[in-house]
Order: structure tokens, then C-alpha cells, then sequence
């Protein structure tokens, strides 16, 4: 049985990890801070029951995705699993020129890490619908397992990777089409991608 | 065993992209994928840039806690925690 007392000690330097994560899972830094202190403070109360050497990080994570579905998933009004569409493999990859662009001296790498900006891969991932986010969020973000994803969501294996690999799909369509979308902008617009891709407002 | 003699090695290895990145494949499966790798480029091409794309979606998507909430947590773990607070 883990002590109480040593709680802070191991558990704070998650911390900057778990904010990343409740960033992209309610959209919004108020409700992130709400959601990461709530996390911590269940996670203080229930250490007890959190078993000295097995993996304390997947541990919390599974407490901070917890509160998030019981707390905010009501409260989001977001697109539906029905409405991810198929997108076919290697999407982006194809998209950026795959083997062509290499040959002419342009790696699709190059015109990826031109064309993404910091703020389309969050806004990206923010667009997908929850269950797609949370399991990509999980693997590429924060380097988890199949097997720990399926720990802390709660569901078989087998889930986890069709959710993960559909999740992965439907991101490189978003980053394609945010892309696209500010390069249809003039030049002088390049560079403040906040303007094609800005958060929605709610309301004034 | 299905009949491989109509499978295309591209689309198989293709098949193959997320688990082997994730690192999920097991020892037989991940060799024959690396042999085809080692002698396909446009599919070595593709899972190249399928890791940087990984790899570039991990390092946007860091940030910092606030300094203050992280003080505010961290006082609030000081025990003695007192739920009735």
C-alpha cells in the first residue's frame, strides 16, 4: 500500500505531462488547470489503493481520463465517431509529394515540418472526436502501450489499435486540410495561422 | 494460412505501419518486415515519414503547467490533506 505522504513527492513531476494531455482533451486552459487539479487531488485521496512499483504515470492518467469523460463529456457537443469518414493509408505522406517530392531533393519530411505549424497539430488533434483523440493522445503524444491505453480507457486491445489507427487517419486529414486552407491565404497571412485555424469563440 | 501468393508486399507492409512503429509487432513479423524494407525505398520512404510525422505530433503538443497552479497543488498535497477543508 502506497503512503500517502510520499504522494507529492512522486507523483508532481507528471505534472506538465498531464496539463499537455487535459489541454488537448477540453480545449481550453480554465477547464485543463480544473481538470488536472481535480485529478491530483483524487489521485491524493485514492493512493492508498495505488499498488508501490507498478506504474504510477499510467495510474493517473487513467484517474485524469476518467474525470474527464464523467466531468466535461457532457458538456461538449463535439462530432460523433459516426462522423469520422474512412481516409485511406499514407494519407498526408501522399498528399506531400511521397516518393517524388525525395527524388526532386524535397523529402515529404521537409515539406511536413515547413507546412505544420505548432498550433494545427493541437488544433488537429483537438478536432478529433473524443475517443479517437484520447487514444492518439495517449500513444503519440505520450508514448504509451497498446496494452497500457487499454488499461487506462478501459477496453480490449483490439480497440485501442482501431481507434488508434482511424484516429491517425482522420489527424492527417485535418493537418492536410488546415494546410491547405492557409495556403490559399496570401503571403502576408502565412505565418499567423491563428487566423485560418483560430479556436471557435463561444459567443460573445 | 491464406494464400500470401496473391498479397501485395507493398500493401502488407503498408498494413503493418502502425504496429511496427508502436513497436506492437512481434520478432517474426517485425524481421520479414525489415527485410522487404531494406529492399522497397518507397515504402521505407513512407514509414519514415510516418515516425517523424509521430514524432513531430509528440513535441508540438507540450507544454508547461502554470507556475501557479502548480503551487496551488502543491500546497493543497501538503498533509495533513484534511478533506473537510
Amino acid at each position: 500500500m502506497a503512503d500517502q505522504a510520499e504522494f507529492a513527492a512522486q507523483a508532481m513531476e507528471f505534472m506538465d505531462a498531464l496539463y499537455s494531455a487535459a489541454l488537448r482533451m477540453t480545449r481550453n486552459a480554465s477547464d485543463a488547470e480544473d481538470l488536472v487539479q481535480e485529478t491530483y487531488l483524487r489521485a491524493y485521496r485514492g493512493f492508498g489503493g495505488f499498488e508501490q512499483g507498478t506504474n504510477l504515470r499510467a495510474w493517473l492518467y487513467r484517474i485524469l481520463t476518467n474525470t474527464f469523460i464523467n466531468t466535461y463529456r457532457a458538456k461538449q457537443r463535439r462530432p460523433e465517431e459516426s462522423e469520422l469518414g474512412e481516409v485511406e493509408d499514407l494519407y498526408l505522406y501522399r498528399r506531400l509529394g511521397g516518393l517524388e517530392a525525395s527524388q526532386r531533393g524535397r523529402s515529404a519530411e521537409d515539406e511536413l515540418m515547413d507546412l505544420i505549424t505548432d498550433s494545427e497539430v493541437k488544433d488537429a488533434i483537438e478536432h478529433l472526436p473524443e475517443q479517437f483523440r484520447l487514444a492518439v493522445l495517449l500513444a503519440d503524444v505520450e508514448g504509451f502501450s497498446y496494452k497500457e491505453i487499454a488499461e487506462i480507457l478501459d477496453v480490449p486491445i483490439g480497440t485501442v489499435m482501431s481507434r488508434l489507427h482511424r484516429g491517425r487517419k482522420a489527424l492527417q486529414k485535418s493537418l492536410w486540410e488546415f494546410a491547405a486552407e492557409r495556403r490559399l491565404l496570401p503571403d502576408s497571412a502565412i505565418g499567423s495561422p491563428a487566423t485560418s485555424t483560430a479556436a471557435p469563440t463561444t459567443g460573445s | 494460412m491464406p494464400d500470401q501468393n496473391q498479397t501485395d508486399p507493398c500493401d502488407e507492409a503498408i498494413a503493418g505501419l502502425f504496429l511496427y512503429l508502436d513497436n506492437e509487432m512481434d520478432d517474426e513479423a517485425k524481421g520479414q518486415l525489415e527485410i522487404h524494407l531494406n529492399q522497397c525505398s518507397p515504402c521505407l520512404e513512407a514509414f519514415d515519414f510516418q515516425a517523424q510525422l509521430q514524432k513531430l505530433v509528440s513535441e508540438k503538443c507540450r507544454e508547461r503547467v502554470p507556475e501557479a497552479l502548480r503551487l496551488r497543488i502543491a500546497e493543497l498535497l501538503v498533509p495533513p490533506y484534511d478533506d473537510a477543508r
